[in-house]
C-alpha cells in the first residue's frame, strides 16, 4: 500500500522549512525506491510544530514536528524519532478544540474538491439549493452568527437587508484584508481549505440573488492570493461556479482582487471604493452597503471567517451551530494565538472560553520564558489587558463591558520588558500611517498624539500631556467616521489605565 | 483573468506596453488597481509617465489616477533595490524583537527603513503585518516568507 505523507505548504510552515523539509522527503522517497506520496495540505494550526510532517497509519496520521530538512530523512527509520508526536488527532492542544470552520484545514489537499466533497464539502450548498432563498437567510439569522471582521453585526441580518433591495445586480464581496496584527486564520483558511469560502460565498449568493462575488485580499498574503487562484479554476472546472452551480439554475462568478498595501481597505466602505479602483477613502453610512454597496449596488460584504461558517451552519442546521457558545456570541470562534508565545496557532473553540485558558494552557507562557505582562486581544486597535483581566471569558460582550474588544480574534502576547508608553504611543503611530485622512481627529490627531506621548515617555510634563492624550482620544472616538480613528483610543487608553507605571516614570 | 504575483520585474520603460496592459484589463470590473500592479510588477516600479496614459485608457483626469497611485503603498514612484526586505512591524512581531531587529538590519544594509541602499542592492521597508504572527519575527525577502528571523538569515538571503 502506498504510503502517505503530508507536509503543509501553508505560508506559515513555509516561512520555517516547509518546502525544504517536502525537497527532502521526495528525494529519500526516490532514493530508497519507496512506495509512498507526498501530499502538500494547509496547516493545521499548531504552529509552534512547523514544519509538521504527518505519516499515515492504519490508526491515524503519526506526526513529527518541529522537522528541519536534514533530519527530514531519518524519519523514514525511526518510529520512536525525537520529534514523533505520536497521533496527531490526539495531541491535546488539537483535541481539545472545537474545530467547524477548520474541519479540514491541514487534513485535505486544499485543492482537491473530491477530497473536499468526500470530507463533507458541499453538502450545506447541496443543502441550500433545496431550499427557498429566505429560508437560507433565515437559517443563518437563526443560527446567530455575527461577523467575524470585528464588528460583530448579525451577519442573517446583513444578508436580510441584500435580501429585501430590489436591484438587477448585486454583489458578494468577501473581505480577505485581514489586517490586525496577530491574526492569521484568513490566510490559513483560505490556504488551507480554499473551497469552505467559495461554497459560503456561492451560498450567500443564492440567499441573496447575487450572481457574483468578489475576494479582496492583501497583497501582504501572496501565497493565500495564489491559492484562491487556483481553488477558483478547480471550482469553475468542476461546476461549482459558473453559470448553472452544480446544475441549478442559479448563477455565481467569483473574482479575485488584490489590495495595495492599505490597512485601511479592512474597513468595509474603504474596500468597497478600492475594488471600485479609488483611494481606499472611508464612506459615510448610511447608505449602508447592503443598500448601495459596491457600484452603487446592493452588497453583502462579509469577513472570511463569517463567510466560511455559512456551509457549516446549511450543513448541519442552525441549531446545531447556535448550541455552541455563550450569551449572545453564538458559535465556534476561531483563536489566534500569537506574539511571544511559546505554542502560538489558531484555536477554534465555542465563546466562552477564558483568556487564560488560551494564553496559559494553550499558549504556555511566552516563548522567552519570562512573566507575561500584557496581551493585546482584538489586534492593533484592541485593548491591552494585564493577567488580571485573563479570567474574561471570549464573548462579544463581556469584553465589551471590560472596554475591550475580541476583535478578529488575536491574541498578542507580551512578556515583562514590554514598555506600554511605547506601545500606546505605537498605537498612534500606527493610526497616523495608516490613516485615510478623509477625518480631521485620525489624520492629525494621531500625529500629535504620537508627538505628546513622546513627551510622556521623556518625562515632560507628564500629568498634563497624560490629559492631553485623554482629550484627543475622545475627539478620535467621537470624531472618527470609521474604527481606524474610533477605536486607537482603545490601545493607548487601555496600556494607561492598566500600566498606568508605565507613564509615570520621569526619565 | 490571472494577476501576476512576486514576478521579478522583466521590463524597461516603454508606453506601448503600459496602454497594451491598460487595455487588456480594461474589462474588468474596477480596473485600475489591477493595472497598477500588473505594471508596478512588470516594471518594478509605476513611472510618473505612465499615469497620463492610464487616464486616457480609462477616462479619468490625471490627478485621479496620480492619487490612486499615491494612496498604496504598494505601488512605487521609483524602482526598489535588487533585494527587497518588507520586515514586520506590527505588534506581535514587536513581542518578539522586531525593533531590535529592524535596527540591527538597518545598521547591517547601512539604510534607514524606507529607504534603498546607496549600491542599489537592498531596499529595506516596513510592513504591518503578514500574517506570520505566531513565528515572529517576519519577513518577506524578495517574496519569500520567513518566520523566527534572525539578522543573520536576513544577511544571508541578501548576501545571495
Amino acid at each position: 500500500m502506498t504510503q502517505l505523507i503530508y507536509v503543509p505548504d501553508d505560508a506559515a510552515a513555509l516561512s520555517v522549512g516547509a518546502d525544504e523539509v517536502a525537497q527532502a522527503i521526495s528525494a529519500e522517497i526516490s532514493r530508497r525506491g519507496l512506495d509512498a506520496k507526498l501530499i502538500r495540505t494547509g496547516s493545521r494550526g499548531l504552529l509552534w510544530l512547523e514544519p509538521l510532517v504527518e505519516f499515515a497509519t492504519p490508526n491515524g496520521r503519526i506526526g513529527y514536528g518541529p522537522v528541519s530538512a536534514d533530519r527530514a530523512a531519518a524519519l523514514f527509520d525511526d518510529p520512536g524519532h525525537p520529534k514523533s508526536l505520536g497521533l496527531v488527532e490526539e495531541i491535546p492542544w488539537l483535541k481539545s478544540q472545537q474545530r467547524l470552520t477548520f474541519a479540514r484545514c491541514g487534513i485535505t489537499d486544499p485543492l482537491s474538491l473530491k477530497e473536499y466533497e468526500s470530507h463533507g464539502g458541499l453538502k450545506g450548498l447541496r443543502n441550500a439549493l433545496k431550499m427557498p432563498c429566505t429560508d437560507i437567510v433565515e437559517q443563518i439569522v437563526d443560527s446567530g452568527l455575527r461577523g467575524r471582521g470585528g464588528a460583530g453585526f448579525p451577519t442573517g441580518i446583513k444578508w436580510r437587508t441584500v435580501a429585501a433591495t430590489q436591484a438587477a445586480q448585486k454583489y458578494i464581496v468577501c473581505n480577505a484584508d485581514e489586517g490586525d496584527s496577530g491574526t492569521f486564520a484568513d490566510r490559513m483558511l483560505m490556504e488551507g481549505d480554499p473551497f469552505l469560502l467559495i461554497e459560503g460565498m456561492i451560498i450567500a449568493g443564492i440567499a441573496v440573488g447575487a450572481t457574483k462575488g468578489f475576494v479582496y485580499i492583501r497583497s501582504e498574503y501572496p501565497h493565500a492570493f495564489a491559492k484562491m487562484t487556483r481553488a477558483i479554476e478547480v471550482a469553475q472546472a468542476g461546476g461549482l461556479l459558473g453559470r448553472s452551480v452544480l446544475g441549478s439554475a442559479h448563477r455565481f462568478d467569483l473574482e479575485l482582487r488584490l489590495g495595495a498595501g492599505a490597512y485601511i481597505c479592512g474597513e468595509e466602505t474603504s474596500l468597497l471604493e478600492s475594488l471600485e479602483g479609488r483611494r481606499g477613502q472611508v464612506r459615510p453610512k448610511p447608505p449602508l452597503p447592503a443598500i448601495e454597496g459596491l457600484f452603487g449596488k446592493p452588497t453583502v460584504i462579509n469577513n472570511v471567517l463569517s463567510l466560511a461558517a455559512v456551509p457549516v451552519i446549511m450543513a448541519e442546521g442552525a441549531a446545531f451551530y447556535r448550541d455552541f457558545g455563550m450569551g449572545r456570541s453564538r458559535g465556534t470562534m476561531p483563536v489566534q494565538l500569537a506574539g511571544n508565545v511559546r505554542r502560538g496557532g489558531l484555536i477554534e473553540r465555542a465563546f466562552g472560553l477564558s483568556l487564560r485558558e488560551i494564553v496559559e494552557e494553550y499558549g504556555g507562557g511566552t516563548a522567552s520564558g519570562r512573566p507575561v505582562r500584557a496581551v493585546q486581544v482584538g489586534g492593533p486597535l484592541g485593548s491591552y489587558w494585564p493577567p488580571r483581566l485573563f479570567d474574561t471569558p471570549f464573548d462579544y460582550e463581556t469584553f465589551a463591558e471590560k472596554s475591550g474588544m475580541i476583535g478578529h480574534g488575536g491574541v498578542v502576547v507580551f512578556d515583562d520588558t514590554v514598555e506600554m508608553a511605547k506601545q500606546a504611543r505605537f498605537a498612534l503611530e500606527f493610526c497616523a500611517i495608516e490613516s485615510c485622512g478623509k477625518c480631521t481627529p485620525c489624520r492629525i490627531g494621531s500625529t500629535r498624539g504620537a508627538e505628546t506621548l513622546d513627551k510622556i515617555i521623556q518625562g515632560e510634563q507628564v500629568s498634563e500631556n497624560m490629559l492631553l492624550i485623554r482629550d484627543l482620544c475622545e475627539v478620535l472616538r467621537d470624531g472618527s467616521l470609521c474604527a481606524l480613528g474610533g477605536l486607537t483610543p482603545m490601545p493607548v487608553l487601555s496600556a494607561m489605565d492598566h500600566f498606568p507605571e508605565d507613564f509615570a516614570a520621569v526619565k | 483573468m490571472t494577476i501576476m504575483l512576486q514576478k521579478p520585474p522583466s521590463a524597461a520603460w516603454n508606453p506601448e506596453s503600459v496602454r497594451e496592459i491598460a487595455e487588456r484589463l480594461k474589462p474588468l470590473d474596477g480596473p485600475l488597481l489591477p493595472i497598477l500592479h500588473a505594471i508596478n510588477d512588470q516594471f518594478g516600479f509605476v513611472d510618473e509617465r505612465a499615469l497620463p496614459i492610464l487616464a486616457d485608457v480609462l477616462n479619468l483626469t490625471r490627478a485621479e489616477v496620480q492619487g490612486v497611485v499615491s494612496f498604496y503603498h504598494d505601488f512605487r514612484r521609483s524602482p526598489a533595490g535588487r533585494h527587497v526586505v518588507k520586515i514586520c512591524r506590527a505588534e506581535a512581531c514587536q513581542a518578539m524583537g522586531a525593533e531590535r531587529l529592524i535596527g540591527e538590519l538597518e545598521k547591517s544594509f547601512g539604510v534607514k527603513l524606507g529607504e534603498t541602499s546607496a549600491d542599489g542592492r537592498v531596499t529595506l521597508e516596513a510592513v504591518y503585518c503578514l500574517g506570520n504572527c505566531a513565528l515572529s519575527p517576519a519577513a518577506l525577502i524578495d517574496g519569500k516568507l520567513h518566520g523566527r528571523l534572525d539578522a543573520a538569515r536576513a544577511q544571508a538571503q541578501v548576501g545571495k
